[in-house]
C-alpha cells in the first residue's frame, strides 16, 4: 500500500526561500536547491514550494528556481501561489515541477481546473483549499487571497466540485490550526476524506510528533504539510517517520 | 547513446534532467534516424493514453519504435510510456498502443477502498529474477498513475500491492516498462536508471 507522505513547505520570494532553513549547515539559508537536496537527504516524500511573490517578476523567478531544484533534487515537487492560468501551469511543468496548485485563481475561474486537468491530466491539477470554521453557519468557509478574504464557499462543497472538476489531489490548510502548533484539524479532514476519493494533504498545525500520527490515523489523508518544525529543526522528518511506523502507519 | 523520444509530452525533461545529472550521454529528439542509432531508447510520458499516441502518429514514430523494438535495441518506458508499449487502452473509450507487448492498459478500480489515482510512493515486490526488479525489490517508488497494465503474468518482473496487484515493472526480451517514475524516486530512482545503463552495455541484451 502506499506510504504516507510528510511534505516540507518552502516559501518562495523572488527565488529565496524566506525565513530560510537551518537545520542543518548549509551555506546559503535562503537557497531553495540547496535546502530541497537537503530535504531529500532527510527523507521527504515531496515538496511544495509556496510562491509568495507579489510582483511579476518575483514569479518569473519560481520558474527559474523549479528548473535548477529539479536538475538536482529527483522527488515530486510541488508550485503554489501565483497560478492564474494554464501558461503558468505550463512553465512550471515544463521546468520540472510535477503539479501546480491552484487556489485563489481557481474560485474566481473555476474553469481553471477542468483547463488545466484536460491539458496536464488530473494528476497535475492540485486544488489548495484555505478552509476556516463559521460556527454560525456550521461549515468551513473558503478563504482566498491568502486567507485575507472570505467567500461564500463551503470548503466540503468547494472540494467535491474541484475533484468533479479534474482536480487529482486537494491540500486543505486549517486557517483555525495555522500557526499554531495545536494539532491538525483532524474534524476537517475526516468531513473531506468522506466527501471526495481523491488524495489529501492535511496542512496547518503541526507542533509535535504526536500532531502527524493522530492526523494519519484518525483521517484518511495522504500526507501531511508543515513548515516551521521542519525548518528550525524542532522535528527531523526521520523522527516523525519513526513515530508513525511504530503505530501502524505505512511510511518511507 | 541513449535517446529519449520527444513527442511532446510532459516531464520529458526531467527525464533527461535525471540522465544529466547521473553524467549519461543523452539526447532529447524525435529524429528517425537517431532514435534507430541509438544504443537504449527512453519512452518517457505522462498525461492521456490517446492523446500521447496522437503525437507519435503526428511524428510518425509509431513504426520507428516497432522497427527498435524488432532490431532489439534496447527500450524503456516510463508511466504513460510503459503503458503505450501494449496492444490498447480502455482510457475514455479504446485506443490502440505500440502493440510491443501484449496486454492492455485498464483502470485501476475504485471499489477496492483505494483512493485514485495512485499517487505517492510505494513498495515494490520483485516476482521474477530480473536485473531492474532487483534494484527495487522492497523499494518504495514514486508512482502516478489511474490505469495500469493488465498482462500475462510471464511479463511481470515486478508488483505493487494496490488492491490489485499492480505490475510495477514488466520486461519482455529486450523491451522494459516501468510504471512508477525512476526519475522522481530519489536514490534509488537514479540506480534504476544507471542499471538501464549498464544493461545497454550488457551484450546479452543486444538480441540483433
Amino acid at each position: 500500500m502506499l506510504a504516507k507522505r510528510i511534505i516540507p513547505c518552502l516559501d518562495v520570494d523572488h527565488g529565496r526561500v524566506m525565513k530560510g532553513v537551518n537545520f542543518v549547515n548549509l551555506k546559503d539559508v535562503g537557497d531553495p536547491t540547496q535546502i530541497a537536496a537537503a530535504y531529500q537527504k532527510q527523507g521527504a516524500d515531496e515538496l511544495v514550494f509556496l510562491d509568495i511573490s507579489a510582483t511579476n517578476e518575483g514569479r518569473k523567478a519560481i520558474v527559474e528556481t523549479i528548473e535548477a531544484v529539479a536538475s538536482q533534487v529527483f522527488m515530486p515537487l510541488t508550485v503554489g501561489g501565483g497560478i492564474h492560468s494554464v501558461a503558468d501551469t505550463q512553465n512550471l511543468l515544463k521546468a520540472g515541477a510535477d503539479k501546480t496548485a491552484v487556489n485563489s485563481a481557481a474560485v474566481n475561474n473555476p474553469e481553471l481546473i477542468t483547463q488545466g486537468a484536460k491539458k496536464f491530466g488530473s494528476q497535475c491539477v492540485v486544488l489548495a483549499i484555505d478552509a476556516k470554521w463559521n460556527p454560525e453557519a456550521n461549515q468551513y468557509d473558503v478563504y482566498v487571497n491568502g486567507g485575507r478574504k472570505k467567500t461564500d464557499l463551503d470548503a466540503i462543497k468547494w472540494a467535491k466540485q474541484g475533484v468533479a472538476r479534474g482536480a487529482g489531489e486537494l491540500l486543505v490548510t486549517s486557517m483555525d490550526k495555522d500557526g499554531t502548533k495545536s494539532g491538525f484539524d483532524i474534524k476537517l479532514y475526516q468531513e473531506l476524506t468522506k466527501a471526495v476519493n481523491v488524495p489529501i494533504i492535511a496542512s496547518g498545525g503541526a507542533g509535535n510528533i504526536q500532531d502527524f500520527t493522530d492526523v494519519f490515523l484518525a483521517a484518511n489523508v495522504d500526507g501531511a504539510l508543515a513548515a516551521s518544525v521542519f525548518h528550525f529543526g524542532e522535528l527531523t522528518i526521520a523522527d516523525v517517520k519513526g513515530q508513525l511506523s511504530q503505530n501502524g502507519v505505512i511510511v518511507r | 547513446m541513449i535517446v529519449i523520444i520527444d513527442y511532446d509530452t510532459g516531464n520529458t525533461r526531467n527525464v533527461k534532467k535525471a540522465l544529466d545529472y547521473l553524467n549519461l550521454e543523452n539526447e532529447l529528439t524525435a529524429d528517425h534516424k537517431k532514435i534507430l542509432a541509438a544504443d537504449g531508447l527512453i519512452l518517457p510520458g505522462v498525461g492521456a493514453f490517446q492523446k500521447a499516441m496522437d503525437s507519435l502518429n503526428e511524428r510518425k514514430l509509431v513504426p520507428i519504435i516497432q522497427t527498435a523494438a524488432e532490431r532489439g535495441i534496447l527500450i524503456l518506458g516510463i508511466c504513460l510510456g510503459m503503458q503505450l508499449l501494449f496492444d490498447k487502452s480502455l482510457e475514455f473509450g479504446e485506443t490502440n498502443g505500440l502493440g510491443i507487448i501484449p496486454g492492455e492498459v485498464v483502470p485501476i478500480p475504485e471499489n477496492l477502498g483505494v483512493k485514485v489515482p495512485h499517487m505517492g510512493w510505494d513498495k515494490n515486490r520483485a516476482v521474477q529474477a530480473d536485473p531492474l526488479a532487483t534494484v527495487f525489490d522492497d523499494q518504495f517508488t514514486y508512482f502516478v498513475h489511474s490505469y495500469y497494465v493488465a498482462t500475462d503474468k510471464a511479463k511481470i518482473v515486478a508488483t505493487v500491492d494496490y488492491g490489485v496487484q499492480i505490475p510495477s515493472i514488466v520486461s519482455q526480451d529486450n523491451v522494459i516498462g516501468i510504471q512508477f517514475h525512476p526519475e522522481k524516486s530519489g536514490q534509488v530512482g537514479l540506480a534504476g536508471l544507471t542499471k538501464f545503463k549498464e544493461m545497454i552495455q550488457n551484450e546479452d541484451y543486444s538480441r540483433n
